[in-house]
C-alpha cells in the first residue's frame, strides 16, 4: 500500500475542482480550434489533388486552351503557364530590387527619421490594399492610355508585392548585427558599399525566401489580372502588347462554366497553381533554413 | 579592401577635415537611390487615390449624395452603392465572428501550450491555408461546398428555424448554396491565417515574468490567461482582428464565386447578395460610361475603407507592441 496517502503523507496532487476543469476544458477547445482549421485545408487540398491530378500532364500544361464549343474537350493550360510565367516573372524583376532598396533606405538610412517612419507605417497600410483595387489603378493609369498587355499586369503585380518585399527585408535587415557594418567602416569602406557587400549577403537568406513567398503569393492573384491584361485562349508570347492569359484568370473563367471539360481545366489549372505556390514555399523554407545566419 | 579613402597625408589624423569631406558621388548616388525606393510606396498610394477618383467623378457628379442609395440598376442607369457595403459589412463581420474565436484559440496554443518543437509544424500547416490562392478556394466554394452545404445544412437550418423571432429573418426563408453566409465562411478560413499569426506576435510579447507570476500565486493554465496575457495582449488582438476585417473586406475572387451575385439587401444571411469587390470583378467587362466610372468609384470607397481600417489597425498594434516593451 505505498500509493495510499497516510495521514502522514501529503498529497502533492492538484485536487479535482471546477477551476481545474475549466481550464481543461479551455485547453480542448484550443486544440478543437486548430481541428477546426486544419478540415477545410485537407478538405480543400484532397479536392484538388484528386480532381486536378488525372488531368494534369506535360501535355495539360503546354497545350493550347480550346475553345468552348468543344464541351467535353479538356485540352491545355499551354497560353495561362506561359502567361503566368511572364508576368509574375516580370513582376517579379520590378518589384524585388524597389523593395529591397526601399528596405534598404528605411533600415540603414531612414533609421528613426519621420519621413522613414511614415513610409514604413505606409508601406505596412499598403500591404492591406486590396487586390482588386491595384487592377483599377493600372487601369486607369496605364491600360486607358497603352492598352491591354503583359506588362500592365506585372505592374499590377509589382504594385502589389512591393510592401511585402519591403516589410520582409527589413526584418532581415535589421537583424544584422551592427558589429558587421562598424568593422566595415573601420577598414574604411563607404556606406553603400558596407550595405552592398556586407549587409545585404548576410541577410542574403532571409530577403531571397521572402521574395519567393511575394512570388508565391502574386502568382495566384487573379484580381488584379482581370482589367489589366483581360482574359484570351490563345497564346501571347509578347509580355508587353495584346491581351494575355494566366492561369488565375483561366480558373475564374472556368469556375462558372457549366462544361465537364471546362471545370476539368479549371481543376487542373488549380492544381498547377497550388504546386507552384507550394514550391516555391518549401524553396524559401530551405533557403532560410540553410542560409539563415542570423535568427532572432 | 580597394577603396581606401584618399587620406591626406598633409592632414593630421582625425582632423575635423577630412570628416567632412564629400561623400563619394556613388555613395550619394546610392543613398539616393534606395531613398526614391522608399517614397515609392508613398508615391503609388496618392497616385491610387488620385486617379481612380478622377475617373470615377462622372459617377459622383451623376449621383451626388444618391451614391450611397439602395437602387441598382445599370440598364436604367442607376447606381448605388449602398447593397454592395452592406454585403461587404455582412460578409466581413460572418467571417469575423467565426474566425476569430478560432484563430485566437491557436495563438494561445501556439505560445502557452505546445511545445516549441511542435510549434513550428503547426505554424508551417496554418500557413498553407494562407498559400491557397484566392481563385482556388473560389472554385472549390462553388463547385464542392456551396451544393454540399445547402444540400446538407441550410435547408434544414432553415425549414428548422422559420417563423422564430430573431433566426427565422436571418436563416429562414429561400436558401442558396452561393449566398452571404457561404461567402463569409469561405472568408473566415482565408483571413484565419493572417489573424493568427498577428495575434501570435503580440501574444509572445507578454513577459515570461507575469505568466510566472499569475502560476507562483497558484492560477491554473486559464486564470493565467485571462490575469496576465489577456490584459497584455488586447490591444494588439484587435488590431489582428482589423486587419483581418481589411482583408475580408477586399477580397475578391472567391466572394465574387461564392456569393451569388445578386444586388440586394436582406436579412437573410443563405440567399444570394453581392460585395464591392466581386460586383466591380464580375462586371468591369462589360461597363462603359457612368457604369464603368461607378464600378472604379466603388473602387475608390473600397480603398478608402481599407486605408481607414488599416491605419487604425495598424497604430493599434504600434501602440501596443510599444506598451509590451515597456515604453
Amino acid at each position: 500500500m505505498a500509493v495510499s496517502a497516510g495521514p502522514d503523507s501529503v498529497d502533492l496532487r492538484e485536487p479535482r475542482s471546477w477551476r481545474r476543469t475549466k481550464s481543461q476544458l479551455v485547453t480542448a477547445a484550443m486544440v478543437g480550434a486548430f481541428v477546426l482549421v486544419i478540415i477545410p485545408l485537407g478538405f480543400v487540398l484532397f479536392t484538388v489533388i484528386s480532381k486536378g491530378a488525372s488531368i494534369i500532364s506535360w501535355q495539360f500544361l503546354t497545350a493550347a486552351i480550346p475553345p468552348n464549343v468543344l464541351p467535353a474537350s479538356i485540352g491545355g493550360m499551354g497560353p495561362a503557364v506561359v502567361g503566368t510565367l511572364e508576368i509574375t516573372g516580370f513582376a517579379t524583376l520590378m518589384a524585388v530590387p524597389l523593395g529591397v532598396l526601399g528596405a534598404i533606405y528605411l533600415n540603414e538610412y531612414g533609421g528613426n527619421r519621420p519621413l522613414a517612419r511614415l513610409i514604413g507605417f505606409f508601406s505596412d497600410v499598403m500591404t492591406g490594399v486590396p487586390s482588386i483595387v491595384m487592377g483599377l489603378f493600372i487601369f486607369t493609369i496605364w491600360v486607358l492610355h497603352f492598352g491591354y498587355s503583359g506588362l500592365a499586369g506585372s505592374f499590377a503585380l509589382a504594385c502589389l508585392m512591393l510592401p511585402i518585399v519591403i516589410r520582409s527585408t527589413y526584418e532581415m535587415l535589421r537583424l544584422v548585427p551592427d558589429a558587421l557594418r562598424e568593422g566595415s567602416y573601420a577598414l574604411g569602406a563607404s556606406k553603400a558599399r558596407v550595405t552592398v557587400t556586407v549587409v545585404l549577403p548576410a541577410a542574403i537568406g532571409g530577403i531571397v525566401s521572402g521574395a519567393l513567398l511575394a512570388v508565391a503569393r502574386a502568382a495566384g492573384e487573379t484580381a488584379p489580372l482581370l482589367f489589366t491584361i483581360l482574359t484570351v485562349t490563345t497564346v501571347n508570347r509578347n509580355l508587353f502588347s495584346g491581351p494575355n492569359t494566366s492561369l488565375p484568370s483561366q480558373i475564374f473563367a472556368n469556375a462558372t462554366q457549366p462544361y465537364v471539360g471546362a471545370q476539368a481545366r479549371g481543376w487542373g489549372a488549380a492544381l498547377t497553381l497550388i504546386a507552384i505556390a507550394f514550391i516555391l514555399m518549401i524553396v524559401a523554407r530551405f533557403i532560410t533554413a540553410r542560409f539563415a545566419r542570423f535568427q532572432r | 579592401m580597394s577603396t581606401v579613402t584618399k587620406a591626406d597625408p598633409a592632414s593630421p589624423a582625425g582632423s575635423a577635415r577630412a570628416l567632412s569631406e564629400r561623400r563619394p558621388l556613388g555613395d550619394r548616388g546610392f543613398q539616393a537611390l534606395a531613398l526614391a525606393s522608399g517614397l515609392l510606396v508613398l508615391v503609388i498610394l496618392v497616385l491610387i487615390a488620385v486617379s481612380t477618383s478622377q475617373q470615377a467623378s462622372s459617377w459622383f457628379a451623376a449621383e451626388g449624395i444618391k451614391i450611397f442609395s439602395s437602387t441598382w440598376n445599370p440598364t436604367k442607369n442607376q447606381f448605388g452603392a449602398l447593397p454592395f457595403i452592406y454585403g461587404t459589412a455582412v460578409t466581413g463581420v460572418i467571417a469575423l465572428i467565426m474566425s476569430v474565436p478560432v484563430s485566437v484559440g491557436i495563438a494561445l496554443l501556439l505560445t502557452e501550450i505546445v511545445p516549441y518543437r511542435w510549434s513550428r509544424p503547426i505554424v508551417y500547416v496554418i500557413d498553407l491555408l494562407a498559400v491557397v490562392p484566392s481563385v482556388v478556394w473560389g472554385l472549390w466554394g462553388i463547385l464542392v461546398f456551396a451544393p454540399w452545404i445547402q444540400q446538407h445544412v441550410y435547408t434544414h437550418v432553415s425549414s428548422g428555424v422559420t417563423g422564430l423571432p430573431v433566426l427565422g429573418p436571418l436563416f429562414g426563408g429561400p436558401t442558396s448554396g452561393a449566398s452571404f453566409f457561404t461567402a463569409g465562411i469561405i472568408l473566415a478560413f482565408m483571413i484565419t491565417p493572417i489573424v493568427t499569426s498577428l495575434s501570435r506576435e503580440v501574444i509572445a510579447t507578454v513577459p515570461a515574468i507575469e505568466r510566472e507570476g499569475a502560476y507562483a500565486l497558484g492560477a491554473t493554465r486559464w486564470e493565467m490567461i485571462r490575469g496576465a496575457v489577456w490584459p497584455h495582449s488586447q490591444g494588439g488582438v484587435i488590431g489582428a482582428v482589423l486587419l483581418g476585417l481589411g482583408r475580408a473586406m477586399g477580397e475578391t475572387i472567391a466572394v465574387a464565386l461564392v456569393i451569388g451575385s445578386s444586388a440586394t439587401i436582406t436579412s437573410h444571411l443563405l440567399s444570394p447578395g453581392y460585395s464591392m469587390p466581386s460586383v466591380i470583378a464580375n462586371e468591369f467587362g462589360e461597363a462603359t460610361g457612368v457604369f464603368r466610372s461607378a464600378l472604379i468609384g466603388m473602387g475608390v470607397l473600397l480603398f478608402a475603407f481599407t486605408i481607414i481600417i488599416n491605419i487604425i489597425a495598424r497604430a493599434v498594434v504600434e501602440r501596443s507592441a510599444r506598451r509590451g516593451r515597456g515604453e
